[in-house]
């Protein structure tokens, strides 16, 4: 075990992977709380998958990959939130439009392209390798904005997951609010994608979440645990993959499948010991 | 000065006017029912008097030192999910959010008048308990006391006692009325007509004919056609039998 962490972090893109890796974990449970409990963990699937399509016709394109998912990834997060908070319904399948629409661009876009050498692998199921010097920096970023965020807008944050209309009577500018996790979340997407991958990263945000509202009964308990699993679970999740060698996005998601068993078979022991 | 006053307020959604040139107003103390029948825009007109909707027309003016967002509310309907996980505390808590800044925590005078809605309501025993697990009735006690962190002047409270069984209906009434006579004035919707009679001080009528409508004290309403949709109701029960 020792010799492997040694390892691990004698490795200049395993040190890189790890320190985005925990950021965007962190990031991820902290937004994935409000957003799964506001009916929002649909958007950030949906995100995910527009962040495919951005990145793969950046590729095509030979853009720089971030300059152009960052912005189109928050554009399209705006729209979601604008479509959910209208009407649920109509919602709910604009988002299932919106996410296939742009996944089936992206794969055109790559087949397309027969000269560019694209691994569309690593854009669906991510990879290591990909994370770059600038997506350290922009993580950094990231999480300090969204812990200033959680510290100074805890209250705030609290009162517009519990009850939307309440906080807008109170004089909360519950709108700028909603933009502001919007585009946190995009921005964690788009950084977090690379490294798990388009179809996993969501899974960031809601297994860390749900697994806490198992046992937690308070909204800070289920907070602070939901980051704590998500941090450790991914940390683990990057161990397994370096020693038995699989996919990262996919061995974090594994273990967060075993952390989510652990913390419902806890609910329920809990609550009938009662 | 009224508390609240409302001129010629006029209230639609898209092309659809719910509320047309309505006059009344609220004075420090007061207790007013707002009735009428499903659709005749009352929690249009709570969120109006909440500035969540924009008027289209007349005005809503404040006095006595009533400033918009530090009304207490009750919602018709929480958004809130049944499953939400927060205890008791924090959600009482949340109601003090209107007098704040950009603070990140709460101060010891916000965590002082939380602690004294919730022993004001008797939910001393549940503050630590989860707010999921709580039975309807006790949830209601919850956001009402929520409700009044957010207050010390108006309660605007939109059906409060819906779906609450007889008991906890007469029991919630007695809180309102409580809280009234503490000084709080109190404006709910209800359809519970035999209570907004014997607890309200003054009545608004709403109806679908905007010019049926009725506002005056409880006493001018009995006397009042306004009231005719009752004595009406019951007429027409007899009918059939
Ligand atoms: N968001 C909305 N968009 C469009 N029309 C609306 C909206 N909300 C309410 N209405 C319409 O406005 C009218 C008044 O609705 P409102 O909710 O104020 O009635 P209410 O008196 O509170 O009824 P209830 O007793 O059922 O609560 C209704 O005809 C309703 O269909
Ligand atoms: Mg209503």
């Amino acid at each position: 075990m020792g010799k492997i962490l040694s390892e691990m972090f004698s490795a200049p893109i395993l040190v890189r992977a790890l320190i985005v890796g925990i950021l965007v974990s962190l990031c991820a449970a902290l937004l994935g709380v409000s957003l799964v409990l506001k009916r929002y963990s649909m958007i950030g699937d949906g995100l995910s998958h527009v962040g495919f399509g951005a990145l793969a016709i950046a590729a095509v394109m030979n853009l720089a990959p971030m300059a152009v998912a960052i912005p189109v990834v928050i554009l399209a997060a705006f729209l979601l939130l604008r479509l959910s908070s209208n009407s649920k319904i109509k919602g709910d399948s604009a988002i299932a439009l919106i996410s296939t629409g742009a996944l089936a661009i992206g794969v055109m876009a790559v087949s397309m392209s027969h000269g560019v050498n694209i691994d569309l692998n690593s854009y669906l199921f991510g990879s290591i390798v990909s994370v770059s010097g600038g997506d350290v920096v922009i993580s950094v970023i990231l999480a300090c904005a969204v812990l200033l965020m959680f510290v100074f807008f805890y209250t705030k944050i609290f009162a517009i997951t519990f009850d939307e209309s309440f906080a807008k009577a109170t004089g909360i500018n519950v709108n700028l609010y909603n933009m502001l996790i919007a585009l946190l979340t995009a921005v964690t997407i788009v950084i977090g994608m690379r490294l798990m991958g388009s179809m996993l990263i969501s899974s960031l945000i809601i297994f860390p979440a749900l697994s806490s509202m198992r046992v937690f009964k308070s909204f800070k308990s289920v907070t602070i645990c939901s980051a704590v699993v998500s941090v450790v679970t991914f940390v683990i999740g990057m161990i397994i993959s370096y020693a038995a060698d699989t996919p990262c996005g996919a061995s974090i998601v594994c273990v967060n499948i075993a952390a989510f068993a652990g913390f419902f078979i806890a609910g329920a022991v809990v609550s009938r010991s009662k | 000065m009224a508390l609240i006053k409302t001129e010629k307020l006029t209230l639609s959604y898209e092309n659809m006017t719910v509320i047309e040139n309505l006059n009344f107003e609220v004075k420090s103390g007061d207790y007013l029912c707002i009735v009428g029948e499903n659709g005749s825009g009352k929690s249009t007109l709570v969120k109006a008097l909440l500035g969540l909707k924009k008027p289209v027309g007349g005005s809503i003016e404040f006095g006595d030192g009533l400033i918009q967002k530090e009304i207490g509310y009750l919602p018709q309907q929480t958004s809130a999910q049944r499953d939400f996980p927060a205890s008791v505390s924090e959600v009482v808590i949340s109601g003090c959010l209107n007098s704040r800044g950009i603070r990140p925590f709460y101060s010891v005078k916000e965590r002082k008048t939380a602690a004294e809605n919730i022993e004001r309501l008797g939910l001393t025993e549940l503050k630590n308990r989860s707010y999921r697990e709580l039975s309807g009735g006790q949830q209601q006690r919850v956001l009402l006391a929520r409700a009044l962190c957010a207050t010390k002047k108006l309660l605007l409270l939109d059906e409060p006692v819906t779906g609450l069984d007889p008991m906890v209906t007469a029991e919630m009434y007695g809180l309102i009325e409580k809280i009234n006579k503490s000084g709080v004035t109190v404006i709910m919707v209800t359809h519970d007509m035999a209570s907004a009679l014997r607890y309200a001080s003054h009545i608004l009528c709403l109806t679908e004919n905007k010019d049926d409508g009725f506002f005056g004290t409880a006493a001018e309403f009995l006397e009042s056609n306004a009231s005719n949709f009752l004595k009406g109701g019951a007429a027409n029960g007899q009918d059939t039998e």
